[in-house]
C-alpha cells in the first residue's frame, strides 16, 4: 500500500491502537517507573501530535467512513472522519501532546505499581476519546463513552485511601451513568423504531417534532451532565481537582468537549430543522451556567476547584454559542449561524488549551509545595519563574484580554449576539442583545477570578515559610506547558487562519462558513462579517504595545537615568507588615460574596471580639445541592429501603422470588 | 432617519418618561418621588404640547395647560403638605429589593414593548411608536405600587399610573376627548384628596401607615 | 488622499493625545480648584509632577519581581494604543480597523489586570486590597460600558469606532433617546472606571476608601510617572470617546483635509467645555462606601439596557 493510499481515518485508528498499546506497555512495565514516565509517556505525546496532524489533515478532505471486524455478530463498529470529528480530534491532539509531555516530568517519582496503572488508565482515557470523536454508529459510541467514564473514574480516584476523593469519584460515577442513559435513550428516540443504530440511518429519520424535542431534550441532559451544565454540574468541581493533575487537565481539556462534540452531532447532524425555542433554551441554560459558574469559582479557596469551577463557565458560554447558533440555523440565517458556531468551536479550542494550561500549572505547584489551599500560597513567581510565567499566558487567555486567544471567541461571540436584530422574532431581537450583557459580566468576572487565583498563588509574600524553598518544574513539564502557552499566543495572534481551519467543521454543520469573509481585509485583520462593520488585529495590538513599551524603556533610560534601590515596603505606618495581612483567597471573595448574596449557601464563624485565638471561618455551599441534589437522593434511599425489605437474607425465599417470575414470565408469553 | 423634529423630539420625551419611571420605581425617599412625580408631570405637559403643536390639535393645549396646573403643581403641592403634616418617616420601605425589582422593570419594559408593537401599527398617529413607553410606565407604576409597604408611596404609583394612560391616550389617538378628561383630571384630584383624608384616619387607628397593619382588618 | 499621509496623521494623533493628556488633567484640577474656592497649582502641574518624579531615584521592595517593574511600561504601551484607536480629529484612521470598541474595552482591561496584579505582588495589605476593589469596581462596569457601546453599534451597524463615528456624525441630523440613555451610563462608567469621584477620589490616601491609590502605593520615580501618565491618557481617551460618540459634531470626515482646522478647534471646545463639567460633577458628588459602587454601576448598566431597548422601539 503506497503512502498516498493511506487515508487520515487509517491513521486516527493506527494512533488509537498506538495509544492502547502504550497504556500496555506501561503496566506491563510496572517495575521500571523511569522507563514508563521517561518513554512511554513521551511516546504516547508523539502519537498525540500525529492525531493533530490527521486531525488538521483530515477537516480539508471528505468524510471518510470504515468498518472494523469488531463488535457484536452482524453489529460491526461503524467509522467516520468528517469535519467535525477531525475539529475535535486535532483538539485532543493538540492538547494531549502538551499534557502527555508534562505527565512525562511530573508522574517521575510515583511508585511503579501506581504509576503503571496510572499509564494505562491514562492512554484508555486517551483512545476512547478519540474513539468518540470517530464513531458512526450508537453502539460503539455508547462502548467509547463508557470507557471513558470509567478510565477517568479511575483516574479521579488515584488517590483512593483518601475518603474525599473517594466521595467524588462515585459522584462523577452516578453522574456520568444518568448522563449515559439519557444519551442512550436519545438514540433509541432518534433511531425511530428501525433498530438500524448507525448514524448513516440515523440521519436519514425524519422524526416528528415532538420526538426530535424529546431527543433534544435527552441529549441536552446527557451530554449537559458530561459537560457540566447547570443543574447537572454537581461532580465538575468534585472530581476535576481530585485527580491528579494532568489527569484533570485531560479532563477539563478535553474531557468536557466531548459534550460540546456530543451535542453538536445530535442537534446539528442527526436530528435536521432545529425548533428555535431549543435554541433560547440552550443559550438560556448556557448564560445561567456560565454565571454560575463564574460567581462560584470567585468564591472558592481551593485553586483546583476555582479552576474547575471556571470549566464550568466556558462550557455555560460554549452552550450558550451552541444556543445562539442553534436559533439562527433555524430561521435559516446561515451567515449567521455560521459566525456563531465559529465562535463556539473556537471558544472550545481555546478552552482547551488555556485551562490545560492552567491546571499544568497548578499541579507544579502542587507537586513543589504538595498545598492546594490558596490561603497557604503565595510569592510563588520567586521559586518557580517558569512556572509562573508560563502560567500567567493562561491567566490573560482566560480572563479574556487581548490579544491572546481567549478574546478573539468572546469578541465573535458578541459580534454575533449584535447580530440578531436580524431575527423575524421581536422578543428574540430585544432579549439577546440584553443577553450579551451576561456574557459580558461573566467574562470581567472571569479576569476578577484570575487575578485573585494568578495574584494570590504567585505573588506576594509566601503565606508559608517552606514555600520559598519550592523546586521550579523541571524541563518536561516547562516542555509541556510551553507547547500549550504557545498554543495559547498562537490561537490568539492568527485568528484568520485559525478560522480557516475551522470552516469545513462549520460548513458541515450550519451550511455556510465564515472563512472567506474573515480573510476578506487580508491575514491581519480579522472581519466576521465585513470590514465597516467589525474588524480585529490581535498581531497588531501585540506590536504596538510591544514597539511603544520598548521605545519608552529606552526613551526614559536615555533621557533620565535607570537608578533602582532596593528597599523595604512603605509600611504606611504601621510597624510591621506580615504575609498573613495580604488579602486571602476569603477575602477576595468576600465583594462577590457580599453582592450576589442570595446565590450563595453561606456558613460563616465569625470570632467573638474577646477570643484569645480568633477563628474566622466561612464556608459556601451551592443551594442547588440542598434544592435539587438531596431530594433525589432522599428520594432514591427511600425507594432502595422499599426494595430492601424483599431482602431476607434466605436463599430460598430467593429461589421463590426467581420462581414466581418465571411462571409470571411463562403465563405471560403464553 | 426621515422623521421630523417634532416626533424625534416627542421620543426623546418618552424616553424620558420613561427614565422617569425607572427612578421612580428605584427611589428610596418618599420626598424625591414626589418630586420625581412632579418631573413627570412636566415631561407630560411638554410632550402634549408638542404634540398640539406638531398636529394642530387644539384641544391638547388645553390639557397640556391642564396637565401643568394639576399634576406639575397642586397635585405634589397637595403631596408635600400631606407628608409634611403625616409626619410621615421620609424612607421608603421596599417589600423587594430594589436590584431585583429593577430587573422585574426591564422584564416588564421588554413585554410591554413587544405587546404595543402590533397595536402601534394600527394606530395612525405620528406618535404611535411611543405607545409602547405609555404600557411600560403604566406597569411600571402598577410594580411599584405592588413592591411599597407604606401608603404614600402607593397613591403616588397610582397616581403614576394615571400620568402613563394619559401618555398612552396621546400617542394613539391624540388624547381623549376633553369632557374625558376633565372628568379624569376631577376624578384624580379628589382622589387624592380622600385618600389623604384616609391616610389620617389610618393613621389615627393604626398609629402608622404601614400597610401591613391592614391585614388586621381581615375576619378570621 | 494616499495611506502613508494617514498612517503619519494617527500616529502624530496619538503623539498629540498623549502629549496633551496632563495638561487637560491639570485644566480639571485647576477647574476643581476653582470650584472649591482655590487658588489650584496651574495648569502645567501635572507635567512638572512627571518632570519631577522621572528625575528621581527608583526605589523597589525587596520582593518586586519582573512583574512589577514591567507593568508601568505595559501600562504606558496600552493607553497609547487605545488613544491611537478613537478617532479624534478625523475618522480616516488606517489602523483603526486593529480594534474596534470592544476590543478598546479589552485593551483597558489587559492594562488594568497587569495593574491589579502589580499591585498584588509587593504583598502589602493595601496593595491587594486595592486590586480586589479595582477589580470589583472593573467586573461592574465594563457589562455598562460594552452596552453603551452595543447600543452604539445597533444604530449604525457596525462595532468599528469609526464606523460608529461617521454615522453619528454625518448622516442626516437625528435625536437618538437610546444616545440620551447611553450617555448617562456611559459617564457613569467614566467616573468609576477612571477611579473619579464618586467612586473613588483621586486626591485621597486615605487608607479605607482609596482604589487606585491603594495599588500605586508601592511605585515610585519613574514607574509612578508613567503610571500617572498613563491615568491621565486613560482619562482623556475615556473622555474623547464619549465626545466621539455623544457630540461627534465637527469631526472631520475621510479624506477631507479641509475639515481639520475645523475638527482641531471644535475638539478643543468641547474639551474646554468638559473639563469643568467633569470638575464640578466631582465637586458636587460626596464619595461612595465601597458597597454602594454595585448600586451607582448596576444603575448604569440599567440605564444603558433601557437605552437599548428604547432604540428598539423608537429607532427601528
Amino acid at each position: 500500500m503506497g503512502l498516498a493510499a493511506v487515508l487520515p481515518i487509517d491513521l486516527a485508528i493506527g494512533a488509537l491502537v498506538c495509544w492502547l498499546l502504550l497504556g500496555l506497555a506501561g503496566l506491563s512495565l510496572q517495575g521500571m517507573p523511569r522507563l514508563v514516565s521517561g518513554a512511554v509517556f513521551p511516546a504516547g505525546a508523539l502519537i498525540s501530535l500525529m492525531v493533530l496532524v490527521v486531525g488538521i489533515w483530515g477537516a480539508g478532505q471528505g468524510a471518510e467512513a470504515a468498518v472494523l471486524p469488531l463488535g457484536l455478530p452482524g453489529l460491526p463498529f461503524h467509522l467516520r472522519l468528517d469535519a467535525l470529528s477531525a475539529f475535535f480530534l486535532a483538539l485532543l491532539g493538540g492538547v494531549s501532546f502538551g499534557i502527555s509531555l508534562f505527565a512525562a516530568g511530573y508522574l517521575r517519582h510515583m511508585d511503579g505499581p501506581t504509576l503503571g496503572l496510572l499509564c494505562l488508565e491514562y492512554h484508555v482515557f486517551l483512545a476512547s476519546m478519540g474513539l468518540i470523536f470517530l464513531a458512526d454508529d450508537a453502539y460503539l459510541f455508547m462502548v467509547a463513552w463508557e470507557s471513558m467514564a470509567l478510565s477517568s473514574y479511575f483516574l479521579v480516584t488515584t488517590d483512593h485511601k483518601i475518603p474525599d476523593i473517594r466521595r467524588a469519584g462515585f459522584l462523577y460515577l452516578l453522574m456520568a451513568h444518568l448522563g449515559a442513559l439519557a444519551i442512550l435513550l436519545c438514540f433509541g428516540v432518534i433511531q425511530g423504531g428501525h433498530g438500524d443504530y448507525s448514524f448513516a440511518a440515523m440521519r436519514g429519520n425524519h422524526l416528528s417534532p415532538f420526538w426530535a424535542t424529546a431527543a433534544f431534550l435527552l441529549a441536552l441532559v446527557g451530554f449537559g451532565a458530561k459537560g457540566g451544565v447547570l443543574p447537572f454540574h454537581a461532580w465538575l468541581p468534585e472530581a476535576h481537582p481530585a485527580a491528579p493533575s494532568p489527569v484533570s487537565a485531560l479532563m477539563s481539556g478535553v474531557m468536557l468537549k466531548t459534550a460540546v462534540y456530543g451535542i453538536l452531532r445530535v442537534t446539528f447532524d442527526l436530528l435536521h430543522a432545529p425548533i428555535w425555542w431549543w435554541g433560547a433554551l440552550a443559550l438560556g441554560l448556557g448564560l445561567l451556567t456560565a454565571l454560575f459558574g463564574v460567581m462560584f469559582a470567585a468564591v472558592q479557596t481551593d485553586m483546583k476547584r476555582l479552576l474547575a469551577y471556571s470549566s464550568i463557565e466556558n462550557i455555560g458560554i460554549i452552550l450558550a454559542g451552541i444556543g445562539l447558533t442553534l436559533l439562527f440555523h433555524s430561521y435559516g440565517e446561515t451567515a449567521l449561524a455560521a459566525l456563531t458556531l465559529t465562535a463556539t468551536l473556537y471558544h472550545s479550542v481555546n478552552h482547551a488549551f488555556f485551562k490545560g494550561l492552567l491546571f499544568l500549572g497548578t499541579g507544579s505547584v502542587l507537586n513543589a509545595t504538595g498545598e492546594r489551599n490558596l490561603g497557604r500560597l503565595g510569592g510563588l513567581i520567586h521559586p518557580m519563574p517558569w512556572v509562573a510565567m508560563l502560567t500567567l499566558v493562561g491567566t490573560l487567555a482566560i480572563a479574556n484580554l487581548p490579544p491572546l486567544n481567549g478574546f478573539v471567541s468572546e469578541w465573535l461571540l458578541l459580534q454575533a449576539f449584535l447580530l440578531t436584530p436580524g431575527l423575524p422574532h421581536p422578543y428574540l431581537n430585544m432579549l439577546i442583545p440584553v443577553a450579551a450583557g451576561a456574557l459580558v459580566l461573566a467574562s470581567a468576572l472571569a479576569a476578577y477570578v484570575m487575578v485573585k487565583f494568578y495574584g494570590i498563588t504567585f505573588l506576594g509574600q509566601p503565606r508559608e515559610e517552606r514555600l520559598s524553598q519550592a523546586q521550579d518544574a523541571g524541563l518536561w513539564e516547562r516542555a509541556g506547558m510551553g507547547w500549550l502557552a504557545l498554543g495559547c499566543l498562537a490561537l490568539g495572534l492568527f485568528p484568520v487562519f485559525v478560522i480557516r481551519h475551522l470552516d469545513s467543521a462549520v460548513a458541515l454543520l450550519a451550511g455556510g462558513s465564515i472563512g472567506a469573509t474573515a480573510a476578506q481585509s487580508g491575514w491581519l485583520f480579522l472581519t466576521p462579517v465585513a470590514p465597516a462593520r467589525a474588524s480585529y488585529s490581535p498581531l497588531f495590538f501585540l506590536l504596538v504595545i510591544v514597539a511603544v513599551v520598548l521605545l519608552t524603556f529606552l526613551v526614559v533610560r536615555r533621557l533620565y537615568h535607570g537608578k533602582i534601590r532596593r528597599s523595604d515596603p512603605w509600611d504606611c505606618g504601621y510597624p510591621a507588615q506580615t504575609a498573613r495581612m495580604q488579602d486571602t483567597a476569603e477575602g477576595f471573595g468576600q465583594p462577590i460574596r457580599q453582592i450576589f448574596e442570595p446565590v450563595f449557601l453561606m456558613e460563616r464563624h465569625l470570632p467573638d471580639p474577646f477570643d484569645r485565638q480568633p477563628v474566622y471561618r466561612v464556608q459556601v455551599g451551592d443551594r442547588l445541592w440542598q434544592w435539587l441534589y438531596l431530594p433525589v437522593a432522599r428520594l432514591a434511599e427511600r425507594l432502595s429501603s422499599l426494595i430492601g425489605r424483599l431482602h431476607h437474607g434466605r436463599i430460598h425465599l430467593y429461589l421463590m422470588y426467581s420462581f414466581a417470575t418465571l411462571l409470571f414470565l411463562l403465563l405471560f408469553t403464553q | 432617519m426621515a422623521l421630523p423634529l417634532t416626533s424625534q423630539l416627542i421620543n426623546v420625551l418618552a424616553a424620558l418618561l420613561l427614565l422617569i419611571s425607572f427612578a421612580m420605581l428605584s427611589q428610596r425617599r418618599v420626598l424625591s418621588l414626589i418630586n420625581l412625580y412632579a418631573w413627570q408631570g412636566l415631561v407630560l405637559a411638554v410632550n402634549t404640547f408638542t404634540v398640539a403643536y406638531s398636529t394642530g390639535q387644539d384641544h391638547l393645549y388645553f390639557s397640556a395647560a391642564l396637565t401643568l396646573l394639576l399634576k406639575v403643581l397642586l397635585l405634589p403641592w397637595i403631596l408635600h403638605r400631606l407628608i409634611r403634616k403625616l409626619n410621615v418617616k421620609w424612607d421608603v420601605e421596599p417589600l423587594l429589593n430594589i436590584p431585583v425589582t429593577l430587573l422585574v422593570g426591564i422584564v416588564l419594559v421588554v413585554f410591554a414593548f413587544n405587546l404595543a408593537l402590533p397595536i402601534a401599527q394600527l394606530a395612525g398617529t405620528i406618535t404611535r411608536s411611543t405607545l409602547g413607553i405609555a404600557m411600560a410606565s403604566v406597569l411600571l407604576s402598577f410594580l411599584m405600587m405592588i413592591t411599597r409597604r407604606k401608603a404614600v408611596p402607593q397613591v403616588i404609583g397610582f397616581l403614576a399610573m394615571e400620568n402613563g394612560l394619559f401618555f398612552a391616550a396621546t400617542s394613539t389617538t391624540y388624547g381623549m376627548p376633553m369632557v374625558v378628561e376633565l372628568g379624569i383630571a376631577l376624578d384624580i384630584l379628589v382622589g387624592t384628596l380622600i385618600l389623604g383624608i384616609f391616610f389620617f384616619q389610618i393613621r389615627e387607628a393604626f398609629d402608622s401607615l404601614d400597610l401591613k397593619h391592614m391585614e388586621r382588618l381581615r375576619e378570621d | 488622499m494616499n495611506q502613508t499621509a494617514g498612517i503619519l496623521f494617527q500616529l502624530g494623533q496619538s503623539l498629540l493625545l498623549v502629549a496633551v493628556a496632563p495638561l487637560w488633567l491639570g485644566w480639571v484640577n485647576q477647574w476643581r480648584a476653582w470650584l472649591q474656592n482655590k487658588r489650584g497649582a496651574g495648569l502645567f502641574q501635572p507635567y512638572r509632577g512627571l518632570a519631577k518624579l522621572f528625575n528621581k531615584e527608583a526605589l523597589l521592595a525587596h520582593r518586586a519581581s519582573p512583574l512589577f517593574r514591567a507593568t508601568p511600561y505595559i501600562l504606558f504601551g496600552c493607553m497609547w494604543l487605545a488613544a491611537g484607536i478613537v478617532p479624534v480629529l478625523a475618522t480616516s484612521l488606517p489602523y483603526s480597523p486593529a480594534a474596534d470598541v470592544i476590543a478598546l474595552v479589552g485593551v483597558f482591561a489587559l492594562a488594568r489586570v497587569f495593574m491589579a496584579l502589580a499591585a498584588m505582588d509587593v504583598g502589602t495589605a493595601f496593595g491587594s486590597l486595592g486590586a480586589r476593589r479595582e477589580m470589583l469596581i472593573a467586573f461592574l462596569a465594563e457589562p455598562a460600558l460594552l452596552m453603551v457601546f452595543f447600543t452604539a453599534s445597533l444604530i449604525s451597524h457596525s462595532t468599528a469606532l469609526t464606523t460608529i463615528v461617521e454615522t453619528l456624525a454625518h448622516k442626516q441630523f437625528a435625536l437618538y433617546p437610546s444616545m440620551a440613555f447611553a450617555s448617562v451610563a456611559f459617564l457613569m462608567a467614566l467616573l468609576a472606571e477612571n477611579a473619579r469621584l464618586p467612586v473613588d477620589n483621586p486626591a485621597t490616601h486615605l487608607e479605607l476608601t482609596m482604589i487606585h491609590e491603594a495599588m500605586v502605593l508601592e511605585y515610585s520615580a519613574r514607574h509612578l510617572a508613567l503610571i500617572e501618565w498613563a491615568s491621565s491618557i486613560k482619562l482623556l481617551t475615556y473622555t474623547v470617546i464619549g465626545i466621539a460618540l455623544f457630540l461627534p459634531f465637527g469631526i472631520a470626515q475621510a479624506g477631507d483635509w479641509s475639515a481639520l482646522p475645523v475638527a482641531v478647534g471644535a475638539l478643543l471646545a468641547k474639551l474646554a467645555v468638559a473639563g469643568p463639567g467633569l470638575a464640578l460633577l466631582e465637586t458636587l458628588s460626596a464619595k461612595l462606601r465601597i458597597f454602594r459602587a454595585p448600586e451607582f454601576l448596576g444603575t448604569a448598566f440599567l440605564l444603558a439596557v433601557l437605552g437599548m431597548l428604547t432604540h428598539f422601539l423608537l429607532e427601528t
